[in-house]
């Protein structure tokens, strides 16, 4: 049924393209993530603030503004500013770059909440514990906090590569070739836009599955030191 | 920041937040109302029934919102001719049908789910004491069991509903005007990428934040047998 007169491999280099896209935007998304939760539960007003405010502007704003914002607007921005000081330069960004960058932004803000729920998660004794023994507070986040973190995040995270990934199909509108943009050239060439489509939700579709079958090792995985009732 | 081009893009916006509004409510309501049947069919014991429906929702949730419009905006061209034959193709090659069509199949899919777990979260007290009182079938649904499920289901629901809001953005690939798209169209034409869309953010912020304060409103308004004070 799904006859892709030779476009399946087109199809499949997207597909890869976008898992690769997905994966590094998880990246930069965690590391934002992480970095906000901690400001979100430190004592400093201005980085619980700061922390704050990236997270409530992320979350109202729609991803595709915010691609178009970063690919088209941020070159724009910065000529602007140079200019300001008499440099004429002209700059543009990458749609990888662009794209990889704002998605791992946009989500690093719902990484955020899974992070200080997790966070919240570990017992305040066992941080009370490190401290009784001498440790300061790097050594006590680096040894006690972050690897009991990763079991309450989990599901949490895994919640947010399912959006994630689902998201990069956005960046076909800024021309990087993955999977949306390599399906959008191969309806145009063959006239038959249902097949490449559905074939393209098909690869996303599998992606979907594979991430939970994954998630679920992860979990088993990661709670396998703790005893059940 | 060339604020000149903002003020004199503000009418065609304001007509785009009209679209958005427009295309959000109209797929929200049309969605909550295949949400309910659907998720009563997921929790169904006929396998008939719960398999099918399981399939659509897990097909809707597990593929981009994209990969849906384009399907049925650019895919209906596939069956042009038999959907002219049975008088479909008028409304299919409207981008404003597909949109919403797109949206609501897309809400619809994620709200049963949400409903589902508010069905799946009614106390078994509750469902047996209707019993008890004699309802069945659909008065039993109709007065206990989804009036509570919605309650229980309104915070996740009010997520999904503020998600459409955002993701009803994506109209504007598909040629509609709505605010991105005329954010786009406008700064094209000027070269004012960041003032557009810096601008068309913050209508965003304005009206995700508003409907979640009425949301929260509703909330209360639901739940507000549980907070009574003596």
């Amino acid at each position: 049924m799904l006859d892709l007169q030779g476009y399946g491999g087109l199809l499949f280099k997207g597909a890869q393209l976008t898992i690769y896209v997905g994966v590094s935007a998880m990246v930069i998304a965690i590391v934002f993530g992480l970095i906000a939760a901690l400001c979100k539960i430190s004592k400093s007003k201005v980085m619980r603030f700061l922390a704050e405010t990236y997270t409530t502007i992320i979350r109202g704003v729609p991803e595709l503004v915010l691609i178009l914002l970063v690919y088209y607007g941020a070159p724009t921005i910065i000529q602007d500013i140079l200019a300001l000081f008499g440099k004429n330069v002209y700059i543009s960004v990458n749609p990888f770059s662009a794209g990889v960058v704002t998605i791992g932004f946009i989500y690093g803000a719902f990484a955020t909440e899974v992070f200080r729920g997790a966070y919240l998660a570990v017992p305040k004794g066992q941080i009370e514990a490190a401290k009784a023994c001498g440790m300061n507070v790097i050594l006590t986040f680096r040894r006690i906090t972050l690897p009991q973190m990763w079991r309450f995040a989990l599901p949490g995270l895994g919640n947010v590569w399912m959006v994630l990934i689902k998201a990069t199909a956005l960046i076909s509108v800024i021309q990087l070739p993955e999977l949306m943009r390599n399906a959008d050239i191969a309806a145009r060439a063959t006239r038959k836009p249902f097949t490449c489509f559905f074939a393209a939700s098909l690869f996303y579709l599998a992606i979907t599955i594979i991430s939970n079958l994954f998630q679920q090792w992860a979990e088993t995985r990661a709670n396998r030191g703790v005893r059940r009732a | 920041m060339d604020f000149q081009i903002i003020i004199d893009s503000i009418p065609r916006l304001l007509d785009g937040t009209l679209v958005t509004l427009q295309i959000t409510a109209l797929s929200v309501l049309l969605g909550f109302c295949l949400a309910i049947p659907l998720s009563l069919m997921r929790v169904s014991k006929n396998r008939l029934i719960s398999v099918p429906t399981y399939g659509f929702i897990f097909y809707f949730r597990g593929t981009p919102l994209l990969v849906q419009i384009f399907l049925i905006y650019y895919g209906s061209g596939q069956f042009q001719e038999i959907l002219s034959q049975v008088g479909l193709w008028n409304l299919f090659k409207e981008a404003y049908f597909c949109s919403v069509l797109a949206l609501t199949l897309n809400t619809a899919a994620y709200s049963a789910e949400i409903f589902r777990g508010g069905i799946q979260g009614v106390p078994y007290g509750e469902i047996e004491a209707a019993r008890a009182c004699g309802m069945s079938g659909a008065l039993l649904y109709r007065r206990i069991v989804l009036p509570k499920a919605i309650r229980i289901a309104w915070p996740a629901y009010t997520n999904e509903v503020v998600f459409l809001l955002q993701a009803s953005s994506l109209v504007s690939i598909i040629t509609l005007m709505d605010i991105t798209g005329v954010a786009r169209v406008i700064s094209a034409r000027s070269f004012a990428f960041y003032e557009l869309f810096l601008f068309a953010a913050l209508i965003y912020l304005i009206l995700v934040y508003g409907l979640l304060f009425i949301c929260k409103r509703i909330e209360k308004r639901l739940t507000g047998y549980l907070n009574f004070q003596h």
